[in-house]
C-alpha cells in the first residue's frame, strides 16, 4: 500500500515541507491524458523506492491555491522538495526510465 | 520471451489499433506495445473530433482511441502500456527491447509510432517549456485563465489550438509567418470570427523572453525585417510535427525529413517483414481516418507476407 498518496492544503505542511527524505509532488488533474498515463509509473516508483523518496499527488482542480503557489502551469509537473524547498521539476509526462534517471539524485 | 510472434506492432494511435484489429482478425495474435505514457497518440491530446466519418454528432479524441483499444482487445491482441527502446529489424527473426528489458522475436513488425510535436528551434523555448512554453492547448490552456496567448503556426492545429484556447484567454494573438493560413476553410472562418482572436501576419517569434517564466516574445516582422518585443503570458507552438522514426535510423528507408518510405502505396518498407503506417509515414494528409486506413493497409501487408514466409 505504498502506492502515491493524496496530499492537501490541509497536509501539505506536514507531509511534504517537514518531511526527513525527499518528497516527490506529482501536480495532476483528472481531466489531463498524459498525468493519467504516468499515474501507475509514480506508483510503482512509490512502491520500488519507498524509504528513500515520498511520493504524493496533489490536484490542482482541488487545490489551486499550492498549484499556483508553486507556480504551475503545465501538468503534469513533477516537484521534488528536500527540506521544504524545491529542488527538482520535472514537466510532462516521461517513461519510467527516463524518471529514473531524473531522479536519480534522490533515490 | 523465446516464442517468435507473427507480428508486433510498434506504436497505438487509429494507425496502430486499426492495424491490430485487422492482424488479430487474420489469427495473427498480435503483441502491441501502445506507449508508456504516449498511448493513443496524437488525439489523446484534441477534444472533439468532428472529422472521423461515422461520428454526426462528433467524438472526443481519448474517446474514439479508447473505442480502438477495445475493439482490438476484443479480438485477441495482446496490448503493453509500454515502449520499445530498441529494435534490431535487419534479420529474418526481429528483434525488439522493451521499456522494461524484455525481448521479443517476431518474423513481422509494423512500425506506427507515429509524429511529435516541432518546436521553432529558440533556446528559451526549450528552457521555458512548460512554464508557459506549451505544445498542447488541452493540456495546459486551463492554467492561462484571463491572460494573453501567443499560437504560432497557421494550419488547422493552430487554429483548434487557438479557438480552444479563448475558453480560458482573455485574448489569443495567432502569429504567422505568412498572410495567409493552411488551415481548413472552416476552421480558418471559426478562427477570424472568434473576437478573441487576432492575427499578427508575415511575423516570426525569434526569442521567447521571460526569466523562470513566459513574460513575453521576441517578434520579428519578415517583410520590414523590423525586430519588436511584446507581453505575453504563454506560448503554443503549433507549427506541424516531425516524424517518430529516430529508433530506425540506418536500418529502414527515410526521406530527408526523417518519415518512413513505403514501396509505392502499399506499407512495405525496404526490409522484408517491415511494414509502416500512420503519421510516421504521411506527410501529406495526416487524419485519423487516413492512419486508420494504413494501419488496416498495413495488417493485411503484413498478413499476406506472414502467409509466403
Amino acid at each position: 500500500m505504498s502506492a502515491a498518496q493524496p496530499v492537501t492544503a490541509a497536509t501539505f505542511d506536514e507531509v511534504v515541507l517537514k518531511s526527513s527524505i525527499p518528497v516527490l509532488v506529482d501536480f495532476w488533474a483528472e481531466w489531463c491524458g498524459p498525468c493519467r498515463a504516468v499515474g501507475p509509473i509514480l506508483d510503482q516508483i512509490s512502491e520500488e523506492y519507498a524509504g528513500k523518496i515520498k511520493v504524493v499527488k496533489l490536484n490542482t482542480d482541488e487545490e489551486s491555491a499550492i498549484a499556483i503557489k508553486y507556480g504551475i502551469v503545465s501538468i503534469p509537473t513533477l516537484n521534488v522538495y528536500v527540506n521544504g524547498e524545491v529542488v527538482k521539476t520535472v514537466v510532462g509526462a516521461k517513461p519510467k526510465p527516463a524518471l529514473l534517471k531524473e531522479l536519480a539524485a534522490f533515490i | 520471451m523465446s516464442e517468435i510472434l507473427d507480428v508486433v506492432i510498434v506504436g497505438s494511435g487509429p494507425a496502430g489499433y486499426t492495424a491490430a484489429i485487422y492482424a488479430a482478425r487474420a489469427e495473427l495474435a498480435p503483441v502491441l506495445y501502445e506507449g508508456s505514457v504516449t498511448a493513443g497518440g496524437a488525439l489523446m491530446n484534441t477534444t472533439e473530433v468532428e472529422n472521423f466519418p461515422g461520428f454526426p454528432d462528433g467524438v472526443m479524441g481519448p474517446d474514439l482511441m479508447d473505442s480502438l483499444r477495445k475493439q482490438c482487445e476484443r479480438f485477441g491482441t495482446k496490448i503493453f502500456t509500454d515502449d520499445i527502446v530498441s529494435m534490431d529489424l535487419s534479420g529474418e527473426i526481429k528483434v525488439l527491447t522493451d521499456g522494461s528489458g524484455n525481448t521479443l522475436k517476431s518474423k513481422s513488425v509494423i512500425l506506427a509510432t507515429g509524429s511529435a510535436y516541432k518546436e521553432i528551434g529558440l533556446t528559451n523555448e526549450k528552457r521555458l517549456s512548460g512554464r508557459g512554453v506549451s505544445w498542447c492547448a488541452t493540456c495546459d490552456g486551463f492554467f492561462f485563465r484571463e491572460k494573453v496567448i501567443a499560437v504560432v503556426g497557421g494550419g488547422d492545429s493552430a487554429m483548434e489550438e487557438a479557438t480552444f484556447l479563448t475558453r480560458f484567454a482573455s485574448k489569443v494573438y495567432v502569429i504567422h509567418r505568412r498572410d495567409s493560413l493552411r488551415a481548413s476553410k472552416i476552421m480558418i472562418e471559426r478562427a477570424k470570427s472568434n473576437p478573441k482572436i487576432e492575427f499578427i501576419w508575415n511575423t516570426e517569434v525569434i526569442d521567447v523572453l521571460g526569466a523562470d517564466k513566459v513574460s513575453g516574445l521576441k517578434l520579428r516582422n519578415l517583410l520590414t525585417s523590423e525586430e519588436s518585443e511584446r507581453d505575453f503570458d504563454a506560448l503554443f507552438v503549433a507549427i506541424g510535427h516531425l516524424p517518430r522514426s529516430e529508433l530506425l535510423i540506418g536500418q529502414i528507408d527515410l526521406d530527408g525529413e526523417g518519415y518512413v518510405k513505403v514501396d509505392g502505396r502499399s506499407t512495405r518498407t525496404n526490409q522484408k517483414g517491415v511494414f509502416a503506417c500512420g503519421d510516421l509515414v504521411d506527410h501529406t494528409y495526416r487524419q485519423a481516418i487516413t492512419a486508420a486506413g494504413t494501419g488496416c493497409q498495413a495488417a493485411l501487408d503484413a498478413e499476406r507476407f506472414l502467409a509466403s514466409h
